[in-house]
């Protein structure tokens, strides 16, 4: 029996085997190269097309709408937030009518395309102008803008009701039922106990339908409100450059991307105390 | 041959007309819509507005393959190991689910027309031309929807257990026969809710069509509703149509919902 007297010296260990060329690493390479290759092509295409005296002339023009966008998409939010409660607690509530009629406006709004009420209020408004007038509300639906504003209020008020009826109603019973045992309030109870836990589910939704008005917003150019899709098109129909549809995208992406990351850290700031 | 695809789609229009639920021979306005302005023919509208009711329906359907398609294979992409391939996949979504879809739908459009445009120059051909906008708007809506739907996808893929892909090779099915055999109809199964949610989102999309001229429900309502200056009633019948669409889909749906359940009883 021999013992081994030395020990054997610490060796690097070998080499890993070369990583096999698989078909997926083919197609990621295509993939990333057809990107690149937009990418590439967009870029030049800009460059080659620069023109400054355009971009002094559209450039201004394009910050306004992005603002009109911006205000449009903000406004209606935060109206449509105030409108949405009555509608989630019509939902909740258990009167008949109440529930049925709140269950209809959101079955609307959320059935049919956001470009179809906006037609409807808009133009179909129009053939009720002798009422209108006489009730004095002609002044407001005669212009597109205050139209894109109400429909989209409307519409995302029927959205946020159910985000918040979905939310309220996925806190669990024994919450309401511990407040209750601790003798607090209802009122108390709903502010302090229910709500605080409702909003954290709700958050990652309300996220996502701002980022959805912010995409729907593109469809007011067609009733000549001139958001940052109706300067896109102004400009499109004066110079027939497509560049001017690049900027727009890459300015609508930004907008959304950046939303995004916001909601993302909002998210992970106000759910820390639920991380294991 | 032409022969035999002018038998078939007269073949194919003829039931049509016969199905047709809004101007056919059990038709609603037919029937409710006779003397008003939806009468079918030529003293109404509703022949027209059946038409784009059609369009719309068939422009969604056809919508649907192509972008359940492509994003399966972005859903594959951006859970396979390569690291390129899922950057790949993940810059898809971003820019798809970024953009809005009306600018998506410009954007194919025109550029297309540059594209084929610019392509019939180097071989010869000048002059203007003109992209079927039902294929434009096709391609803009599948491109959405799949991106959509990719992420979907993905997240029924993560709750499948790596067990199942396990056993598949154990019983010593291919790659491609545990795909089919295995995932799929669990993955279906899974996806199924949020999928339905896209389809309802991809028939509101539709209407966005309208705007670079296919003759869909919107478009021919907005047509009558200028000629007529009945604008609330005929933009009123178009938001009809549209619920009706999403009733009939919702049902379908929950039907589809049900027998692909049938496979979980008795756990």
């Amino acid at each position: 029996m021999s013992i081994a007297e030395t020990m054997i010296p610490p060796q690097a260990p070998p080499p890993a085997p070369p990583k096999p060329y698989t078909f997926s690493r083919f197609f990621g390479s295509v993939a990333l190269g057809i990107w690149l290759a937009l990418g590439v092509g967009i870029f030049l295409t800009v460059v080659n097309g620069w023109d400054p005296e355009k971009f002094s002339r559209y450039g201004p023009s394009f910050l306004s709408g992005l603002g009109v966008t911006l205000t449009l998409v903000i406004s209606s939010i935060l109206m449509g937030a105030v409108l949405s409660l009555p509608v989630a607690l019509g939902r909740m509530s258990k009167n008949r009518l109440w529930g049925w009629l709140a269950y209809a406006y959101v079955y609307f709004f959320r059935g049919t395309p956001l470009i179809t009420q906006l037609f409807l209020i808009y133009y179909g408004l129009g053939s009720f102008r002798p009422q209108l007038e006489t009730v004095g509300l002609w002044w407001f639906f005669r212009d597109a803008w205050n139209c894109a504003l109400f429909t989209f209020t409307l519409n995302t008020a029927a959205y946020q009701a159910e985000i918040l009826r979905g939310a309220i109603e996925s806190v669990p019973r024994g919450q309401r039922e511990g407040a209750a045992a601790l003798g607090l309030p209802e009122r108390v109870a709903f502010f302090k106990v229910i709500l605080p836990q409702a909003m954290i589910v709700a958050l990652r939704p309300y996220g996502n339908e701002i980022i959805l008005m912010i995409k729907g917003s593109a469809i007011v150019a067609i009733v000549t409100v001139f958001d940052l899709m109706g300067e896109t098109r102004r400009a499109f129909s004066r110079t027939f450059d497509y560049q001017m549809y690049i900027w727009a995208a890459i300015l609508y992406l930004l907008m959304v991307e950046l939303l995004r990351n916001i909601w993302g850290w909002l998210e992970a700031r106000l759910t820390r105390h639920l991380k294991r | 041959m032409s022969g035999l695809f002018a038998a078939l789609s007269a073949g194919l229009a003829w039931i049509g007309a016969i199905i047709d639920p809004l101007c056919g021979p059990a038709g609603v306005f037919r029937w409710f819509g006779s003397g008003t302005l939806l009468a079918c023919g030529d003293a109404g509208w509703g022949d027209e507005i059946a038409h784009g009711f059609l369009v719309t329906a068939s422009l969604a359907v056809a919508t649907l393959p192509v972008g359940l398609v492509i994003g399966f294979f972005v859903a594959l992409a951006k859970q396979s190991e390569e690291k390129s391939l899922r950057l790949a996949g993940n810059i898809y979504t971003t820019i798809f689910r970024g953009l809005p879809e009306l600018l998506t739908l410009f954007i194919v459009y025109y550029g297309l027309q540059i594209l084929v445009q610019q392509f019939l120059a180097t071989v010869g051909y000048e002059g203007a031309v003109e992209i079927n906008a039902f294929v434009a708007g096709m391609i803009a809506l599948g491109v959405v929807f799949s991106a959509y739907c990719s992420e979907v996808l993905l997240s029924a893929f993560k709750a499948i257990p790596h067990g199942q892909y396990e056993a598949g090779d154990a019983l010593g099915l291919h790659r491609g026969k545990t795909m089919r055999l295995i995932i799929l109809p669990q993955l279906i199964r899974i996806a199924l809710p949020g999928l339905g949610n896209l389809w309802m989102a991809l028939l509101k999309d539709t209407a966005l069509v309208s705007v670079i001229g296919l003759p869909d429900i919107l478009r021919q309502t907005g047509i009558a509703a200028r000629v007529t200056k009945h604008a609330f009633e005929f933009f009123g019948i178009a938001c009809v149509l549209f619920l009706v669409l999403a009733m009939i889909s919702s049902v379908v749906f929950s039907a589809l919902e049900r027998s692909t359940k049938r496979a979980e009883a008795g756990r």
